[in-house]
């Protein structure tokens, strides 16, 4: 059966055999960065047009249907829009952070992929710190927000980065401990091991309540780190027009909303490897026969299936929930789920002491 | 691959991103006018500076964060550990949660977590 590791296993072979050393590292690398952008164009592409379709679907209407078969190419149409507009920069802005700002924002998404794997035995970077990588480098998403909302000279931009700044750093603190929850339990920082340990049921399942708790508050804290509704206030369109990226057009505008979109991807396929086994089958501790057909589906299906569930989940939060006061968010996290995950976490150590999960 | 892939990932989002905005420029046709530079505040001239002060609240909130994500940081060699360790990890983690909560119950005691 074809698969992923094995694509790229006879790949290595090939260019080893018919290249030296130094040049199959070489063209390995251009292969690497090709695929990453490729996958990146068509995770923005195809997340632009699921978010508007699920919207539409949640509000019983159509949604995009007129370019392309269903509106399957809308996202493209959109895409080539905003190449051809003028990407301005405002007066008084300071020039060089408010072009680096979208950059930025970029380098930290696309740095985010290198640990996650998207099938079995298929990752750019197997990393033994892998969570502490993933959590040091999605923390930087703040320094591009609030780069570009200082650098716009304009108030709303400013307001916004500054909420988001205020909002990302305080979520960040119970998505970690709720993170650290799976750490306890698989005693590893690596993301493959963490999915190792799930081969006899994921987490969610094997984990009791306090993990489901977990993973509840992991959703709450990364809806909010990735600013989006109902904690989209670093860009709440009804006070603050657009928020941090008011002055943003053209492509710059692009590659800020590309990368949010793909943080969102991400922090799913994070979401989804702790908790929902990553690019494991969905087992059921010894039942062979059972586990053996669930091998059949390949593993970067489920990896993505997950994934995608989990997305849908976030998209389908934004139409359900009204969006909430600065002050209620830091309530929110300072006054409820940061207690309720650091008391989770001491409930999960007891459980992992003692053995109480399968 | 290795540590070499956040290099191919650096120098891929540098590419893209500016092949991204060089596309944009050569493809698009520059206009200008006196206006068009304006910051977008409702239509209206702009009064004053836009590097104001903020609500101090922010400052506070980046504070107690700064405690809190050390404590993560200490939280991820412990993590690992945790289950080998067995009851002493256990204990060591309450002491700690106890430390920090005193700091955290002081901060909420003199109502840095309070919005103004």
């Amino acid at each position: 059966m074809w698969s992923f590791s094995k694509i790229s296993n006879i790949l290595d072979s090939w260019l080893s055999e018919t290249f030296s050393p130094t040049w199959t590292m070489v063209i390995e690398m251009v292969i690497a960065g090709i695929c990453v952008i490729t996958l990146f164009a068509l995770l923005g592409l195809v997340l632009v047009l699921m978010e508007r379709r699920v919207a539409a679907w949640i509000q019983i209407r159509l949604g995009p249907n007129r370019v392309g078969p269903g509106g399957m190419l809308q996202s493209l149409a959109d895409t080539v829009k905003l190449l051809v507009k003028e990407g301005m920069t405002p007066d008084g802005a300071d020039k060089f952070l408010f072009n680096l700002a979208p950059i930025i924002a970029m380098m930290v998404a696309m740095l985010l992929m290198a640990p996650i794997a998207f099938a079995s035995n298929f990752q750019l970077w197997d990393l033994n710190i892998g969570v502490l990588y993933v959590t040091a480098i999605s923390s930087l998403m703040v320094i591009s927000i609030l780069m570009a909302g200082w650098a716009s000279n304009n108030k709303y931009s400013l307001m916004g980065a500054m909420r988001s700044g205020a909002q990302i750093v305080s979520y960040e603190l119970s998505a970690g401990l709720s993170i650290m929850a799976i750490v306890v339990l698989s005693s590893s920082l690596n993301l493959n091991d963490i999915i190792q340990s799930q081969a006899d049921g994921w987490w969610i399942f094997k984990g009791h309540i306090p993990v489901f708790i977990a993973f509840l508050i992991f959703i709450i804290a990364v809806t909010a780190e990735t600013n989006r509704a109902p904690f989209d206030l670093a860009e709440a369109e009804s006070e603050l027009t657009a928020g941090f990226h008011t002055e943003y057009s053209g492509m710059k505008f692009a590659l800020f909303f590309l990368a949010e979109y793909i943080n969102v991807f991400i922090v799913c396929a994070i979401g989804a490897t702790l908790f929902l086994g990553g690019w494991m089958p969905f087992h059921i501790g010894h039942w062979e026969a059972f586990n053996h057909v669930m091998d059949f589906i390949p593993s970067s299906i489920w990896f993505f299936g997950k994934t995608f569930f989990l997305i849908f989940l976030i998209m389908w939060f934004r139409w359900t929930f009204p969006r909430l006061r600065i002050d209620q968010l830091l309530d929110l996290e300072w006054k409820y789920l940061l207690p309720i995950s650091m008391f989770n976490l001491l409930l999960v150590t007891l459980m992992a002491i003692l053995g109480w999960h399968f | 691959m290795g540590a070499s892939s956040m290099i191919v990932l650096i120098i891929a989002a540098l590419t893209f991103s500016s092949i991204a905005m060089l596309v944009s420029k050569i493809v698009t046709k520059a206009t200008s006018n006196p206006q068009k530079g304006q910051p977008y505040e409702c239509g209206i001239p702009t009064r004053g500076k836009t590097w104001t002060q903020l609500n101090v609240g922010y400052y506070l909130f980046a504070l107690i964060f700064l405690i809190f994500d050390v404590e993560l940081v200490f939280l991820f060699p412990w993590a690992v550990v945790a289950k080998k360790v067995g009851w002493m990890a256990m204990v060591e983690i309450l002491i700690f949660f106890f430390i920090l909560m005193l700091g955290f119950l002081y901060a909420h005691k003199k109502g840095a977590l309070k919005w103004v």
